[in-house]
């Protein structure tokens, strides 16, 4: 399939050739004087770096997807425009972590081409992703962010493991699903008209509730459990097709959620500030405030770039008019500055991707992988749900980062892998396809 | 499971289409109620981003200007007054603790640039940052200058307004505040008894005295009720109302024509005369003039107060009962401000059609271009131009050989009304009795300027003080050409 490569190739150029307008956009409106090359140099870098990645899969999976780099290039170029407009050295930062995604993006394609060894290896696997998740409540390396425990520091090396540890859950559900989706399916039993799984094998799935809840108590993330308990719920109806399953799973979330809301002081504030932001406009509810205040800015159209305003000008030290707007609130920047149309764009980038992704799990012919590969893809999408939902006022706003444009060494990277396990998943699928479509040509309609 | 992905598929499109929706929400139909919310601060601040245009002077003076500070996305811009309290009023101030008053407010949109969204975008793609067009007014700096110092510390305001354009060439409140301590010292401006912060010139309410015999002249002889030449019993005191009324200093004339009655300001006549054109004529003409209503000049609305017949801050109409007679010679409650009889001044001396008074000239846009002019506007045909031609005849008599006798010099051919309200000691700080008054025109013949001049708080008669003010207001003027 070589042609796949191809169409790969012809769809990073507009990619570049849209960083490079951008950059270059940015610089018109900050009044640079000198509109000099610079856009260029930083387009020609970005599509270089692209098409070594590209000759990278041409030789190791060149039958994988070829929409898929594409679209997270897209998405990690709109990131790169946005943070670079906010302030030009988390940019430079953003766009190392961009190469060193990509490093630890070939390096998974390198060692995962056997990607069902990992189902060995699931126990191990899931625990590792619960400790990522505990980490940050560690005395000496976690750390609190906002009243909530997102962060992991080890000396000069900061991360966020949530973001690790998301892509270890999925592996665990979508190996665990895999083998026990059987019995979930064939030993429920009805009772008073609702379908209940069987308890011997439900206990498992227990336990992932008790520990998004506890991941809830001890992290105090809403964000970040709903996110994992979405993806879990997602999975869970995937194998079992069990629509109960799913209503009872988020009967027993909303149970648990509400009875922390009311017993966790950071967890209760994000609610009330969901319900009611102009209780205390400028206190809790600020950053919600501003952001939606910012996106009533923005209109159709946007302002353009560089008009959205961050700080209170004049004010020292600068007060944030955007609180996060590198992270939290990218999306309400980009309301701001690139308009309905522009947030609605980035919006559709997320469904063609997920559009993608699951279709890369339906023409995948195992279990495994199809679970992994829905898995992966509902996880990312509800990421980028949870965080657009949360600045819009859809849902409390929380502290998880907008999937590959929100700044951030850890999202980047955990997202290039998570894209590495998605391509390695479609390479196999489709050289299969396509194996199965020379072999015996498409049945002719009597 | 094929099926089941699908469908997963198809809820997160609905997920996201639910976060489209309330994106489309805050950015679209909800954006302008939230502009309106308290606690947004941006839509002032984005002012602040904006360099707002430059208020020149008719002679190209700075009033008020932009400068930059910050660079880039942290820039603002703040106000500067270079005139200091010379243009306090009208011209007011653009702050942002402080909000806005005067000319600035209601030019607010013009200073900023605000246009249509569609244009705004087409500006943005060709890189043009958002500026604000300067605005060249018709204010005079000298007479300015002369009016403030003419009314030497004393409360009161002058107004002066060409004419035949209706163009503000003074407007000038004592005591004066200076717009560029706004930002710091609001607080003790506000309080300060002596009430800078008001512009008495449109925001005052005075009792007239004999200045609105003009306006019951004007209802007399406009109507055909009277001629110039009419004798009226000028004796005092007559019963008015069934109240006797007397002359000022209770002198009596006996038969007088109506000329004579205005050079020598009988109020025994001009009430009789009020009487007889009676309460609803009298109020066709009022309402002609712009009484009644808020006035047409280009400051906010709620900063001007409307010249009327007021019963505790009621604006009463001719259906009220109004003792009319007394109206008739600028007593009873009636309330003028004084830029309302610089109209009543301006339309006499204009043939008796009123122009509607405005202060810009002309918007410049960041380029230089003109973006528009004042084309002046008849707000009101008045009276006809054989009974302006008659009042103004009648009031040179009151320069020439009446109560102004002797405050101009006879080349500048004066035409005017002198007005003293005697309001009697006591009143609510001011232990004087009189509310003096002088509005008039030169040159009669062809008339380049007509004032209104007031002075609250005075023992003296409005001849001896607002007199010589409006003389050198009329002096700087008209020395300048017109």
């Amino acid at each position: 399939m070589r042609s796949a490569r191809n169409r790969e190739l012809f769809a990073l150029l507009p990619v570049a050739l849209l960083l490079t307008a951008g950059f270059a956009a940015v610089f018109v409106q900050e009044g640079s004087r000198q509109l000099s090359n610079v856009s260029l140099v930083y387009g020609g870098y970005f599509l270089a770096i692209c098409l070594a990645t590209h000759l990278y899969l041409r030789v190791r999976l060149p039958n994988a997807d070829p929409y898929l780099f594409p679209l997270m290039a897209l998405l990690a170029a709109v990131g790169l425009v946005v943070i670079y407009r906010i302030d030009e050295s988390l940019a430079r930062d953003q766009a190392n972590w961009f190469v060193l995604g990509l490093v630890l993006f070939a390096l998974t394609i390198h060692f995962l081409r056997d990607y069902e060894v990992l189902e060995r290896y699931r126990y191990l696997i899931a625990t590792l992703g619960i400790a990522l998740l505990l980490a940050p409540r560690l005395p000496g390396i976690g750390q609190q962010v906002n009243g909530a425990y997102l962060g992991v520091k080890i000396g000069p090396l900061a991360f966020q493991p949530a973001e690790f540890s998301k892509i270890c859950l999925v592996i665990f559900l979508a190996s665990y699903l895999r083998e026990h989706r059987e019995v979930l399916i064939v030993g429920a039993r009805r009772v008073a008209g609702v379908t209940l799984p069987p308890l011997k094998h439900f206990g498992p799935l227990l336990v992932v509730w008790l520990a998004s809840m506890l991941m809830l108590f001890y992290i105090r993330d809403l964000g970040s459990s709903l996110m994992f308990f979405a993806a879990f719920l997602a999975l869970l109806y995937v194998a079992t097709g069990r629509l109960s399953f799913v209503v009872i799973g988020m009967a027993l979330f909303m149970v648990g959620a509400w009875f922390l809301a009311n017993h966790v002081p950071h967890v209760e504030d994000r609610v009330d500030v969901w319900l009611d932001p102009y209780k205390n406009a400028q206190g809790t509810g600020y950053q919600v405030l501003q952001s939606i205040f910012a996106q009533a800015d923005g209109g159709m159209f946007g302002q353009g770039f560089g008009q959205s305003l961050l700080y209170i000008p004049g004010s020292h030290p600068p007060i944030a008019l955007l609180p996060a707007a590198q992270t939290d609130t990218i999306y309400a920047l980009i309301v701001d500055e690139l308009g309905l149309f522009g947030a609605a764009a980035v919006c559709l980038i997320y469904l063609l991707i997920a559009a993608r992704g699951f279709k890369t799990a339906i023409i995948a012919d195992d279990g495994f992988s199809k679970l992994l590969a829905a898995g992966l893809t509902a996880v990312f999408a509800i990421q980028a749900f949870v965080i657009v939902g949360g600045v819009t006022r859809v849902i409390p706003l929380t502290g998880v980062t907008l999937p590959l444009v929100s700044y951030g060494g850890s999202s980047i990277v955990a997202n290039f892998v998570l894209l590495a396990l998605l391509l390695l998943i479609s390479d196999r699928a489709r050289s299969h396809l396509a194996a199965a479509e020379i072999r015996e040509p498409l049945p002719v309609p009597s | 499971m094929n099926a089941q992905i699908a469908k997963l598929y198809g809820l997160i499109v609905l997920m996201f289409a639910v976060l489209i929706g309330f994106t489309s929400y805050w950015s679209v139909f909800d954006a302008q109620a939230l502009k309106q919310q308290r606690a947004n601060k941006r839509p002032l601040l984005e002012q602040l981003q904006v360099k707002r245009g430059t208020i020149f002077a008719d002679d190209g003076s700075l009033l008020a200007l932009s400068t930059r500070e910050g660079r880039g996305a942290g820039r603002f811009y703040t106000r500067h007054y270079p005139q200091g309290s010379l243009f306090g009023h009208p011209i007011g101030y653009s702050f942002l603790d402080r909000g806005q008053a005067g000319f600035e407010r209601y030019h607010n949109d013009e200073l900023v640039g605000n246009k249509s969204e569609f244009s705004s975008i087409l500006e943005q793609l060709q890189g043009h940052r958002q500026q604000g067009d300067d605005i060249v007014t018709s204010l005079d700096p000298a007479a300015q200058r002369v009016a403030l110092d003419g009314l030497a510390g004393r409360p009161g305001a002058v107004v002066a307004i060409e004419p035949r354009t209706g163009r503000v060439r003074a407007l000038v409140s004592e005591p004066p505040y200076d717009p560029n301590q706004i930002p710091t010292d609001f607080a003790q401006l506000n309080r300060d008894p002596g009430s800078p912060l008001l512009d008495r010139a449109t925001q005052s309410g005075y009792a007239p005295g004999s200045t609105f015999k003009v306006v019951t002249a004007t209802a007399a002889l406009d109507t055909g009720k009277l001629t110039p030449d009419s004798v009226i019993n000028g004796s005092s005191p007559i019963n008015i109302e069934g109240i006797p009324l007397s002359n000022s200093g209770g002198e009596s004339f006996g038969p007088i024509t109506l000329t004579d009655a205005l050079t020598n300001s009988v109020n025994t006549v001009f009430a009789q005369v009020g009487e007889k054109v009676g309460t609803a004529t009298m109020y066709r003409y009022m309402d002609r003039f712009g009484f009644n209503a808020k006035p047409q000049i280009d400051l906010p609305s709620d900063e001007l107060a409307i010249s009327g017949v007021y019963d505790n801050g009621h604006l009463l109409g001719p259906g009220d009962p109004i003792d009319i007679g007394r109206v008739a010679i600028g007593q009873e409650r009636l309330f003028v401000t004084p830029l309302q009889m610089a109209e009543v001044a301006a339309t006499v001396a204009n043939g008796g059609k009123l122009m509607r008074p405005q202060i810009w000239n002309r918007v410049v846009d960041p380029d230089g271009r003109t973006v528009k002019s004042l084309k002046p506007a008849v707000q009101s045909t008045v009276m006809k131009p054989q009974t302006a031609s008659e009042l103004n005849g009648m009031m040179q008599n009151v320069v020439n050989d009446g109560t102004a006798a002797g405050v101009f010099p006879s080349s500048m051919h004066v035409a005017g009304k002198t007005g003293t309200a005697e309001l009697g000691t006591g009143r609510e700080g001011c232990d004087l009795p009189n509310q003096a008054w002088f509005i008039g025109f030169a040159p009669a013949e062809d008339p380049k300027i007509a004032v209104a001049a007031t002075i609250e708080c005075t023992s003296s008669f409005g001849a001896q003080v607002a007199g010589p003010i409006a003389r050198s207001v009329m002096e700087t003027i008209l020395a300048e050409g017109g």
